[in-house]
């Protein structure tokens, strides 16, 4: 067998894994991985499995691998080795020192960002198979600490970030109040059911980063938008439950923010820059709960200014004058083509464009998704070092000119934040909400 | 000897290839059943359009960005798939021999070319097997079943060559190149060279999650 | 419901200018009517952070500084959430009510409207508050308001425990539980959700998981003896008693009473499950293969079926008809005892069943007006805003109420007038 091209990273202790390692045993072990492979799975991680024919043609399309020097542990097909099928080859006997290893690589070794499957002559999707091993991982209560702590405020009050159910009413009251000094009519409407548009956001933006919900609230307030927010539970489209494999909470909240833009009776649902929330609500949630379709049409926020834009509901006072470069998050491009919608709109609204490459559906994942930011602190120097490749490209588009880096998902900005720090590229990272916001013609200014 | 070569040559070819298109056959139907039966949503999502055109993409050489990232696999390996699906079809000696058998023929090669494309396989073969050892990325996730794999698929070519050359044994080699294309053939519903039959599966599933839903190309 | 017979039946249309409202106030936020039609009303900005309500173009002589979540209860009275001085209460009618709070929300009417029930928060600690009064036990967090029919009792999912700063073991042993009038059951779980309380109010039920996976319903603070991989929203049978609620077994849903499944049929979801008034049929929302739904009757499927989303279920007061407001193709239309109607609109609300179950109602959108239709036909006439008809007792005649040009009309109708 190969030996590992670099020296054994440096063991990481992460509460939640050891949580879950003490006491289980390889009885226990065997029992979850054989009900997940007989219960919870079915023809795709057989065939997967039984087509991958080993040629690792898949490596080049993960930035982990390319980040490591091409260490073949971090290929994707490396990934699945040092996993499932282990576990396959042994009926699901493996030892707790192993389900360790497991979690570590379905949560930290891979953002499920599916670039792979674009790369694998078959379409095999290993973003799919580490999701089963994290959610053996998750049935056996070995989920990283933080993200479980993620999950579980998901399952408690229905958002993110423990926010509580009056904080959230509070708070858009609040950003409410704030931009009546620029925009002295401005309305964040609450709960106004028949209005077009439900804004949902992600639960981060309430506890941390309201002037976000400011702008929003600015920019539909300038393009007369007819539109509301829920004060219930169901205002968050994020999904950590999603990433740690804990599905039933997933479909839980999933259900609730579809019931909700449903009881609003609104015509569709405009989600701010998240990348991950949109999976989760247009692509994933939804099908655990057995929509096939989401059943009240999502719009991501890119989606909206474009049309905000294009429609001229929004005019563009003068132009972002430094040269900006575009980070493409892969759930919503690789998960929704909207890289067109990004670049037009990027052209809209800045002077100057730089391309980075590549791009596109073939842009390089941040390495903050899928869960993986959300491991927390332990875990990242290891998230940094696993992306290397992308401060060479954002390198690249510095020397090239670019200034600011629009990365429209949440996830991105903090994991490109961390990247722009440790490799010294002194980027600044806007939203495209920042931009629009700052270049718009604003009725009463 | 003669009653050997009667004996590979007649009912152990009749039961190769029953088991090869019996054993293709029941795989499908135990797909299509686990689909329906696990995960009947992947219908749903499937989409001829997106499928064919994302297998389209990935059968042409250099039709996508995997393909064009490594310029000497895919000449490499399209050339091996193609001589080996062609060569032992549109050799002449099996054209005769199924014409003999069942009263049908098609064109044949020139048995030169069908030479040729021997070489090329064995020569394919090769490569992926030095490709295998020198590559970390591929050396990694290699078992001995890979090996294996390809010495199964590389055996009929090899043999084949050797007895149409009359380099030596040329009676043992025939029946040696006719059991090995057998378990060839037997092999592929039942290992991972089932990929003849999934890959278009898998390629058109992706091809229309990618373009259906996901509204983005998948090569 | 509230008496609807005193309401004024008489034919005819009352009108009240609204768009005009908006020359006395610097804004005029979306209007609300009340149940008998009788009075129009919005929240209104006098000045900057000077907030009223106008009802039938008279404001309200209080001022707040903020005003949200305006509502008529069911008999007519007006509440709306208000903020003086930082403080917030509910005003009713005008009046706030004297107690103040550091946050109210979610106000709740019992079926009549004579009580009313707010979440609320004081010095970070939550609690319901009935008619003004907030419970004595107050809880670290509280999600989940119910209030009774009767509107005797207030029912909350409330935190018993802290759960520690990223402390997942000690969240996972259970930090929640379910209060009734205050009082917390003596069990605590890791989730307690979606609850239901009996029609009395005696008996509280909810989803709860133990651990991450082992969900169940727990009645009176008792799990059911069997465990689920997952649970949805309990009812109480009216008439039985008996808790309802949808579970998922081996991954498909079916509806179970009081812990053992009680329909044979298995679906790839089933919710919403409601008991017919009369108590003898239950119906849920289902779906039967993946991407399609329809109404299941005591399990049986219909067999019409639409590919996007069934909502609002609702049974005829005589139990006998089922309707639920459909989607299919991206369009909305109303899903009937197994019939879909034709109309294919942009938006439609809950079904109404007419007393006696014959005619079914609802208000629609198309192209961005409001309409009434009644079994499937559009009635003439379209409006900038339409609240849902209401039949009389006898069912002969239909309350309609809507603003069209700016005006807001109470018509009383015939059904027969309607329909011609
Ligand atoms: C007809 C449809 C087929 C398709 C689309 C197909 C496709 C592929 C692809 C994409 C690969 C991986 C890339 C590479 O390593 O070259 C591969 C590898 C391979 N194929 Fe096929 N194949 C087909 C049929 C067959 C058949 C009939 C055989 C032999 C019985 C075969 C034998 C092999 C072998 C031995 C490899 C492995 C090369 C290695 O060891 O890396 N293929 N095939
Ligand atoms: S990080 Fe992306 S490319 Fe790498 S293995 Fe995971 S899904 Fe594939
Ligand atoms: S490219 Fe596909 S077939 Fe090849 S090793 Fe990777 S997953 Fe397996
Ligand atoms: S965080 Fe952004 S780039 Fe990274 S996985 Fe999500 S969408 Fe992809």
């Amino acid at each position: 067998m190969a030996q590992p091209t670099q020296s054994e990273a440096k063991q990481i202790v992460d509460p939640g894994i050891e949580k879950g390692a003490a006491g289980l045993t390889e009885d226990r072990i065997q029992a979850v991985i054989n009900h997940v492979i007989q219960n919870e799975t079915g023809a795709r991680l057989k065939v997967y499995v039984d087509t991958c024919v080993h040629c690792g043609l898949c490596s080049e399309a993960c930035h982990y691998y390319l980040s490591h020097d091409k260490d073949p542990r971090y290929s994707p097909v490396g990934k699945v080795k040092q996993t499932l099928w282990e576990m396959l080859r042994r009926n699901g006997r493996v030892s707790v020192d192993f389900m360790r290893r497991a979690a570590e690589i379905a949560h930290t070794e891979c953002n499920l960002c599916k670039r792979c499957a674009m790369y694998c002559p078959f379409g095999i999707d290993i973003a799919y198979l580490m999701l089963v091993v994290r959610r053996i991982v998750h049935l056996l209560g070995m989920t990283p600490q933080y993200i479980q702590d993620t999950a579980h405020s998901h399952a408690a009050v229905c958002n993110q970030m423990w926010v509580k159910p009056d904080e959230w009413p509070d708070t858009l009251q609040w950003q409410e109040e704030e931009a009546r000094g620029e925009m002295p009519t401005l309305r964040i409407p609450l709960e106004k059911e028949g209005a077009d548009i439900m804004y949902s956001v992600i639960g981060p933006e309430p506890k941390f980063q309201a002037q976000l919900i400011y702008q929003a609230a600015v920019i539909m307030n300038a393009a007369g938008a007819d539109w509301t927010m829920p004060a219930t539970a169901g205002w968050d489209n994020s999904d950590m439950a999603m990433f740690t494999g804990d599905n039933e909470v997933m479909g839980r909240i999933k259900r609730d923010h579809y019931e909700t833009a449903a009881r609003l009776r609104v015509k569709r649902i405009v989600m701010g820059e998240c990348g991950h929330a949109f999976r989760s609500v247009y692509d994933v949630g939804n099908r655990w709960l057995g929509w096939r379709i989401p059943p009240i049409p999502i719009i991501h926020a890119i989606e909206f200014y474009h049309e905000l834009i294009t429609s001229g509901k929004i005019r563009v006072a003068k132009k972002f004058q430094t040269p900006v470069t575009i980070h493409d998050p892969c759930n919503v491009v690789r998960g929704g083509g909207l890289h067109h919608m990004a670049r037009e709109l990027a052209h809209a609204l800045c002077e100057e464009v730089v391309e980075m490459y590549p791009n596109c559906e073939h842009n390089y994942c941040c390495c903050a998704g899928g869960g993986v930011i959300n491991c927390g602190p332990p875990w990242k120097s290891k998230r940094i070092e696993g992306n290397r490749i992308k401060a060479d490209q954002l390198a690249d588009a510095k020397i090239r000119g670019a200034k600011v880096l629009i990365a429209p998902c949440h996830n991105c900005h903090s994991g490109l934040e961390d990247i722009n720090h440790a490799y010294g590229l002194g980027m600044e990272i806007k939203f495209f909400g920042d931009i629009l916001y700052e270049v718009m013609e604003k009725p009463e200014a | 000897m003669h009653t050997i070569y009667e004996w590979v040559a007649g009912p152990l070819t009749w039961i190769a290839f029953l088991i090869f298109f019996g054993g293709l056959l029941y795989r499908l139907v135990r797909l299509v059943t686990l689909v329906r039966r696990k995960e009947p949503f992947i219908f749903t999502y499937m989409s001829l359009k997106y499928g064919l055109r994302s297998i389209l993409h990935w059968s042409l050489p250099f039709g996508t960005v995997n393909w064009r990232l490594h310029p000497v696999l895919t000449i490499v390996t399209f050339a091996f798939h193609i001589c080996l699906l062609a060569a032992p079809i549109f050799l002449m000696a099996h054209a005769i021999l199924f014409k003999e058998a069942w009263g049908v023929g098609w064109p044949s090669l020139p048995d030169a070319v069908a030479d040729g494309m021997t070489v090329v396989v064995i020569a394919g073969a090769i490569f992926f097997l030095v490709r295998r050892i020198v590559r970390p990325e591929v050396r990694f996730v290699t078992s001995a079943s890979d090996y294996v794999l390809l010495a199964i698929v590389a055996a009929p070519f090899v043999t084949g060559f050797i007895a149409y050359h009359q380099f030596f044994a040329y009676r043992w080699m025939l029946v040696a190149h006719m059991v090995s294309g057998q378990i060839m053939l037997v092999a592929i519903p039942f290992t991972r060279l089932a990929h003849m039959l999934f890959a278009p599966l898998t390629r058109a599933y992706m091809g229309s999650e990618f373009g259906g839903v996901r509204r983005a190309i998948d090569w | 419901m509230a008496d609807v017979s005193g309401w004024d039946w008489e034919i005819g249309t009352k009108t009240m200018p609204f768009d005009a409202w908006k020359a006395d106030f610097a804004w005029v936020e979306e209007p609300y009517v009340s149940p008998d039609g009788e009075r129009i009303a919005a929240v209104v900005n006098i000045d900057e952070a000077q907030f009223s309500v106008c009802v039938n173009g008279q404001a309200w002589e209080t001022v707040f500084d903020k005003a949200w979540y305006l509502r008529f209860a069911p008999d007519g009275r007006l509440c709306v959430l208000v903020s003086e001085d930082g403080e917030w209460t509910v005003a009713v009618d005008g009046e706030t009510w004297p107690e103040r709070y550091g946050y109210v929300w979610n106000t709740l009417f019992s079926a009549d409207g004579a009580h009313i029930a707010v979440a609320a928060q004081q010095d970070m600690q939550y609690a319901m508050a009935l008619d003004g009064v907030m419970w004595e036990n107050r809880f670290l967090n509280m999600t989940h308001y119910v209030l009774s029919e009767d509107g005797r009792h207030s029912a909350g999912t409330v935190q018993v425990k802290e759960t520690g700063e990223a402390d997942i073991a000690r969240f996972q042993a259970g930090c929640f539980s379910a209060a009734l009038d205050g009082e917390a059951w003596d069990s605590v779980f890791t989730n307690v959700w979606h609850l239901a309380l009996s029609a009395d109010g005696s008996r509280l039920a909810a989803e709860v998981r133990r651990g991450l996976y082992d969900y169940t319903i727990a009645v009176d603070g008792r799990p059911w003896d069997r465990s689920f991989s997952s649970v949805w929203h309990p009812i109480f049978h009216p008439v039985s008693g008996v808790v309802i609620a949808p579970v998922r077994l081996d991954g498909k849903w079916t509806l179970a009473a009081d812990g053992e499944p009680i329909w044979t049929q298995r679906f790839v979801q089933a919710w919403h499950q409601q008991v017919s008034p009369d108590g003898r049929r239950l119906g849920a929302i289902v779906s039967p293969r993946y991407g399609y739904w329809t109404l299941a009757v005591d399990g049986n499927p219909w067999r019409t079926a639409v590919n996007e989303m069934l909502i609002d279920l609702r049974f005829s007061p005589d139990g006998r008809r089922l309707a639920a407001a459909a989607k299919h193709d991206g369009r909305w239309t109303l899903l009937v005892d197994d019939r879909l109607w034709d109309l294919r609109l942009d938006q439609i609300r809950p079904p109404v069943f007419s007393p006696d179950g014959r005619l079914v109602a609802t208000v629609v959108e198309t192209g961005g007006r409001f309409g009434l239709a009644v079994d499937g036909r559009l009635i003439p006439g379209t409006y900038e805003a339409l609240w849902q008809p209401v039949f009389s007792p006898d069912g002969d005649r239909v309350l309609v109420r809507g603003i069209a040009d700016g005006i807001y009309r109470r018509q009383v109708l015939t059904t027969a007038q309607l329909l011609a």
